[in-house]
């Protein structure tokens, strides 16, 4: 069974996790950047005189697609770079993956999925 | 050698004997620095509104440059400074840039030739009306702006640029003293864009949705290139490359800077120093020493820009707990800084600093703050009146914003079918 990973990071965090990720073996993976707020609900910032609220924060999102039986230690490697303790360290999201299509090579499943090297391509660590 | 002895040159000593290379190339080259400086109030400006707006805030500003630059050369520069009509208006002696041309007007500045002062007056008139679009930007309907502008110009620019620095003007016969505009400049903006502010209403969403300046380095470039722009405006305002000058310059420094320290005080204060405020202050410390710069020391300077920046961080406050969307701070920062400025000039002024000037309250000339404040108000009020009258009259007849829809779009699109970033 192939996973996606989505996680939702602070844009600070970003190096530490990729660091993480790439010492567990992640080889690929995408990232764009977001608006949004969970419970926190937003940040004060200073203006000409005071301050004002702004609801929607800029925040990280991580996508990676591997498979399951890996899924478990990547979100170990993510939630030990990411978390600082304060609240809107962020969130993880998992969803099945029903197809991957390698545009090049035109591989599917999780053959399309394996680099050298990979976390995929490891044996299993308990 | 009669060869160097051409007829051209025995005319031009003739009818411009008095024409001075050194004062004329400062004149010609403040003139581009006062220029400069209506793109640079774009930007400043441009950086603080939202980014569906920043093209058409842009534009408010450099399509003031085109269109005041007609209006001056038609009618606008003979309003102002034509041969007074009873103290109240130019008139059309000078219309088309008539009988303007490098004979040295010896009214206003005897040392240039009379196209180079039009010149740099002209860059005064592009700025003022530039200076009021903060206060309704991301919702003015484009077209009734323009209309707007043009009127205003005519109407409020014209005959008070006149009354205070016209021969025969009004103010001027009472002996007003403005350097380099905080009544005819900051004045008549800041009350005008109060006025426009509270007929065109505020910004859809105004104090429910957070409205985020898109682009505070834009507006730290306009305040630096404002900063610079200054030097030409208060030190041009001289005239002359003299000692006069590099007082006005020295004296618009130190305003600006501690108006911009003492902000970033304030701004501490109430949680951090922000850069915004900071480069607000400085704005601020400049627009209070134009009216003063020619006529103080650089002490004083460095107390007119400091309380500048108390008048104006409050002024701020004040008109937030109002709710009037005066969006950019137009008045607080332009009209109450220059109120202040050309009281301030009633204060410190002193003929030690400019025998042409006059002696200030703190000199033993109360008189002279007494006709300082008598301008202030006649003029604020002048402005607001017929800003008044133009707004509700194009209201009517144009429409002063866009509909509800075109709002929320934003108005670089729905004004100017551009967007500012792909």
């Amino acid at each position: 069974m192939t996973k996606k990973i989505e996680a939702i990071i602070r844009e600070e965090k970003l190096n530490d996790i990729k660091d993480a990720l790439h010492a567990i073996g992640i080889v690929g993976m995408n990232i764009s950047e977001v608006r949004g707020h969970g419970r926190q609900g937003g940040i004060t910032l200073v203006g000409r005189t005071g301050t004002y609220q702004v609801d929607m924060l800029p925040r990280i999102q991580l996508n990676i697609v591997l498979s399951d039986k890996n899924v478990e230690r990547t979100i170990e490697a993510i939630c030990g770079a990411a978390k600082t303790g304060n609240i809107g360290d962020g969130i993880i999201f998992v969803y099945p993956v029903d197809e991957v299509v390698r545009i090049r090579t035109g591989e599917r499943g999780h053959e399309a999925l394996m680099y050298e090297g990979d976390i995929d391509t490891l044996p299993v660590q308990e | 050698m009669g060869f160097f002895c051409s007829g051209k040159d025995i005319k031009e000593s003739k009818t411009m004997p008095s024409v001075n290379s050194g004062d004329t190339a400062w004149v010609l080259i403040a003139t581009a620095l006062v220029l400069m400086m209506t793109p640079a109030l774009a930007f400043f400006y441009g950086g603080m509104v939202r980014k569906k707006n920043i093209l058409s805030t842009l534009n408010l500003n450099i399509i003031v440059m085109a269109l005041i630059s007609v209006q001056w050369v038609l009618i606008g520069y003979s309003l102002a400074f034509g041969p007074s009509t009873i103290g109240l208006v130019g008139n059309l002696a000078y219309a088309g840039f008539n009988n303007v041309g490098d004979a040295p007007n010896a009214a206003y500045a005897p040392t240039v030739p009379h196209i180079a002062y039009a010149a740099y007056q002209m860059t005064f008139a592009i700025i003022t009306p530039a200076l009021i679009t903060g206060a309704f930007v991301e919702r003015v309907r484009f077209k009734t702006f323009l209309v707007f502008i043009a009127l205003w110009s005519t109407f409020v620019y014209g005959p008070v640029a006149h009354w205070v620095w016209g021969k025969g003007g009004l103010f001027h016969n009472l002996g007003v003293l403005d350097f380099a505009g905080g009544t005819v400049v900051h004045v008549t903006a800041g009350f005008s864009a109060l006025m426009f502010a509270w007929v065109i209403g505020p910004r859809k969403g105004y104090g429910k949705v957070t409205m985020e300046p898109s682009n505070i380095p834009f507006t730290i470039l306009g305040a630096g290139l404002l900063w610079m722009g200054w030097f030409g405006f208060n030190g041009g305002s001289a005239l002359a490359a003299d000692g006069v000058a590099a007082n006005a310059i020295m004296t618009t420094n130190t305003a600006a800077a501690t108006a911009g320290l003492v902000w970033m005080l304030l701004s501490w204060r109430d949680s951090k120093p922000s850069v915004l405020g900071i480069v607000t202050g400085a704005v601020v410390g400049l627009v209070a020493i134009t009216p003063a710069s020619g006529f103080v020391s650089p002490l004083a300077a460095l107390v007119i820009g400091g309380v500048a920046a108390l008048i104006s961080y409050n002024a701020i406050k004040f008109r937030q707990r109002l709710q009037l969307d005066e969006s950019l701070d137009v008045w607080a920062c332009h009209g109450m800084g220059g109120l202040w400025g050309a009281l301030a000039t009633g204060l410190f002024a002193s003929k030690a600093i400019n025998p042409a000037g006059a002696d200030g309250l703190f000199y033993g000339n109360p008189g002279q703050f007494l006709v300082q404040a008598l301008t202030v108000v006649v003029v604020a009020a002048f402005s607001m009146g017929v800003t008044f009258v133009l707004t509700k009259a194009l209201d009517k007849v144009m429409g002063l914003r866009v509909s509800p829809n075109e709002e929320e779009v934003g108005l670089d699109i729905s004004e100017h079918g551009e967007h500012a970033y792909s």
